[in-house]
């Protein structure tokens, strides 16, 4: 969750790829973790295969997009970094609290597991919302996904690895796709300044 | 097993375009596969094979009340498909054609899918596999609308995702195993959680929504459909949504066993209604004719939802209403993008006087409007009656009331657009650039084929699809 903060404070835009390059990471250990006294063959396969795509192929992307668009800075965003950190913070007390009051099973009710993805899936939207270069957006939308997938962890005896290995593959080739736009925007409109896409409306 | 060549099928073909050396043949793949598709597709609906409980994908009965329409879609769009890339042989096809025909390997998977997983996983990948179509103009504008609707849609459909996990959940807390199969869901009805139920109730509502173009999570389908071949906007509009619309037929069945079906019928009838005022009111101000068939869009996503509202007798006539709109909307896409080339512009301010340039499209464009706002004896008016007399018959006369106004207020917004640019004298460089595209055959004949259709579906709608559309109702609600 501290991640989620980070990637809320910084401007620098390699430090937000850290951010979500190590979250990634986290992800991966997390079943490890969870599960180290039954640990089987599926859920390491799951735990070695979210390391590998949300914690090194993923941010590879986004560098190499950020490198194509030689820009390393959020400078303008629309939410301001202080109050982007504060209404991070903030969502993550409230996400603590509202998991207390959620119906959970007896033993996921004592873990950090719930809020910390309802705190993920509120600080993605904030980066979506507030921020304008598009591979800042890119890395919301990816902490948003990492708290959908958080929440997934539930559910990971249930799941069936077919499933869980479709959903990665998804989101891997989602963002592979979004970095080529992300090239062909800096292309075609010479910025990644998503204000500029404005010439579609009513 | 036949059922699977209609996925396998599409994706060898697909594999095949990547590989054929010539830009000039490759288009003709689309037709083969198209027909061998459709072959396919009849056969089944004819034969409808056993599907097991259990099973994760299968051509249950509401794949197959859907899917014959969208494989013959796609065999119209495909022939129209060679065509169109014959004009535009100037820029590369190999990825258009390779990613048309993923397209249709992914839809049909997702139409079968009876895993929640593999339903969001097929979804997703349907959503991204659009996104080379999209921007195969190559234009700023074009790359706009594919960043909108990379990002509004992959939001939504994240959200679908953790809408399948909390359904999951909620059979876990249930006391359940958390299998994701609909069939497994459905056994345990009144044993999910309730609270687990409602929540995923609103993000699958909301994710597939935003696939659907509900409003207010349509705001990526003005630009898509605005910016993308005329094609391509007919298979997102007509294929594409029918997929997401019986992904959340399939939800509401679940949330029905689990005993919150009022609930649910009542967002789906307030956020269709509102999708109806919303595209109503856009259609009123829109000067752009392919931004105008995108909120047409919007208002028939909108009464397919209220259909869903209302119970068995309106589930049947929004199935009714997929093949309708579906095929109406194909025409009137394929016709708008003859148009749209001729013209070179969609704005109603540069072109006038269509009738005068292309009098075929023209004529067609005018005619498929008729036919989807409603007027006899095209389809649409046949499944919007059985939908208004559902709604009639549950007590929901506010609701009618409010329905029949939106469709008045969308006939005033669709005939202002497209008799302003069919109308009056052809700006003279309009002229100059009419001379270049001519009307041939191949792009006349498949939106005619659509339009016949939908009158044919109008005028006699076989009793084998009224059968079809019951029995994909049947396997939404449990016996009474």
């Amino acid at each position: 969750m501290g991640l989620n903060l980070l990637a809320l404070g910084t401007n620098r835009l390699p430090s937000l790829i850290r951010a979500v390059a190590l979250q990634g990471v986290a992800l991966g250990v997390m079943p490890l973790l969870m599960e180290y006294e039954t640990l089987n063959w599926r859920v390491a396969a799951v735990a070695l295969a979210t390391i590998a795509g949300k914690g090194l192929v993923i941010p590879a992307l986004l560098r190499r997009a950020m490198r194509a668009a030689s820009i390393d800075r959020e400078i303008e965003p629309f939410i301001g970094f202080v109050s982007s950190l504060l209404l991070g913070a903030g969502g993550t007390i409230a996400a603590v609290a509202f998991a207390r009051a959620l119906p959970l099973l007896p033993e996921h009710a004592g873990t950090l597991l719930v809020p910390g993805a309802i705190a993920s899936i509120l600080t993605g939207f904030i980066l979506l919302i507030g921020r304008v270069k598009a591979i800042s957006q890119v890395c919301g939308y990816l902490i948003l996904e990492n708290g959908i997938y958080l929440f997934g962890l539930l559910l990971i005896h249930s799941t069936p690895l077919l499933v869980e290995s479709g959903i990665l593959l998804d989101v891997t080739v989602g963002v592979f796709i979004i970095g080529i736009i992300v090239d062909r925007i800096q292309r075609a409109f010479d910025s990644l300044d998503t204000r500029k896409l404005t010439t579609l409306r009513e | 097993m036949i059922s699977l060549l209609l996925i396998i099928v599409p994706l060898a073909g697909a594999a095949l375009a990547v590989l054929w050396p010539s830009n000039r043949t490759r288009p003709r793949l689309l037709p083969a596969v198209g027909v061998v598709h459709v072959v396919l597709a009849f056969w089944l609906f004819i034969n409808p094979p056993a599907v097991a409980p259990g099973a994760w994908l299968g051509f249950d009965a509401l794949a197959r009340a859907v899917m014959p329409m969208v494989s013959l879609l796609f065999l119209v769009c495909a022939a129209y498909g060679v065509s169109y890339l014959r004009i535009r042989s100037e820029r590369p096809n190999r990825v258009f054609v390779a990613v048309l025909l993923a397209v249709l390997g992914l839809l049909s998977a997702a139409h079968q899918a009876r895993h929640l997983g593999l339903l969001w996983i097929t979804t997703e990948a349907v959503t991204l596999a659009g996104v080379p179509l999209l921007h195969f103009n190559g234009t700023p504008r074009a790359f706009e609308a594919t960043w909108k609707y990379l990002l509004i849609g992959g939001t939504g459909i994240a959200l679908s995702l953790l809408g399948s996990f909390c359904l999951g959940y909620a059979s876990l807390h249930g006391g359940g195993v958390g299998d994701l199969t609909f069939t497994a869901l459905t056994a345990q009805g009144a044993g999910l959680s309730r609270p687990w139920v409602l929540t995923a109730w609103v993000l699958l509502l909301v994710g597939y929504g935003t696939k659907m173009g509900l409003a207010p999570m349509h705001t990526w389908k003005p630009d898509a459909y605005g910016e993308a071949p005329g094609l391509v906007g007919a298979i997102l509009a007509s294929a594409v949504t029918a997929v997401a619309f019986t992904a959340i037929l399939r939800v509401r069945a679940v949330i029905g066993a689990a005993g919150e079906g009022a609930v649910a019928d009542r967002t789906l009838l307030v956020i269709g209604l509102f999708s109806m005022l919303v595209a109503a009111l856009f259609l009123l101000g829109t000067r752009d004719f392919k931004r105008m068939l995108a909120y047409s869009s919007v208002e028939h996503m909108g009464i397919l939802s209220i259909g869903a509202a209302l119970g068995r007798a309106g589930v049947a006539a929004a199935l009714f209403h997929v093949w309708s709109n579906g095929l109406t909307k194909g025409a009137l896409f394929l016709s708008a993008g003859n148009i749209r080339r001729a013209a070179g512009s969609a704005s109603m301010d540069e072109v006038r006087g269509m009738s005068v340039l292309m009098p075929r499209s023209a004529a067609m464009f005018v005619t498929g409007m008729f036919a989807i706002t409603a007027c006899p004896p095209f389809a649409p008016f046949f499944s919007e009656l059985q939908v208004v007399r559902a709604a009639l018959a549950s007590g929901h006369g506010l609701a009618t009331a409010m329905f029949l106004g939106c469709l008045l207020l969308a006939f005033f917004g669709l005939t202002r657009v497209v008799l302003g640019i069919v109308d009056g004298r052809p700006r003279p460089t309009a002229k100059a650039k009419g001379k270049r595209f001519v009307e041939t055959f191949g792009v006349v004949t498949p939106p005619l084929l659509l339009l016949g259709l939908s009158l044919w579906l109008g005028l006699f709608t076989p009793a084998i699809l009224r059968e079809a559309w019951s029995a994909g109702t049947a396997q939404l609600f449990p016996k009474p």
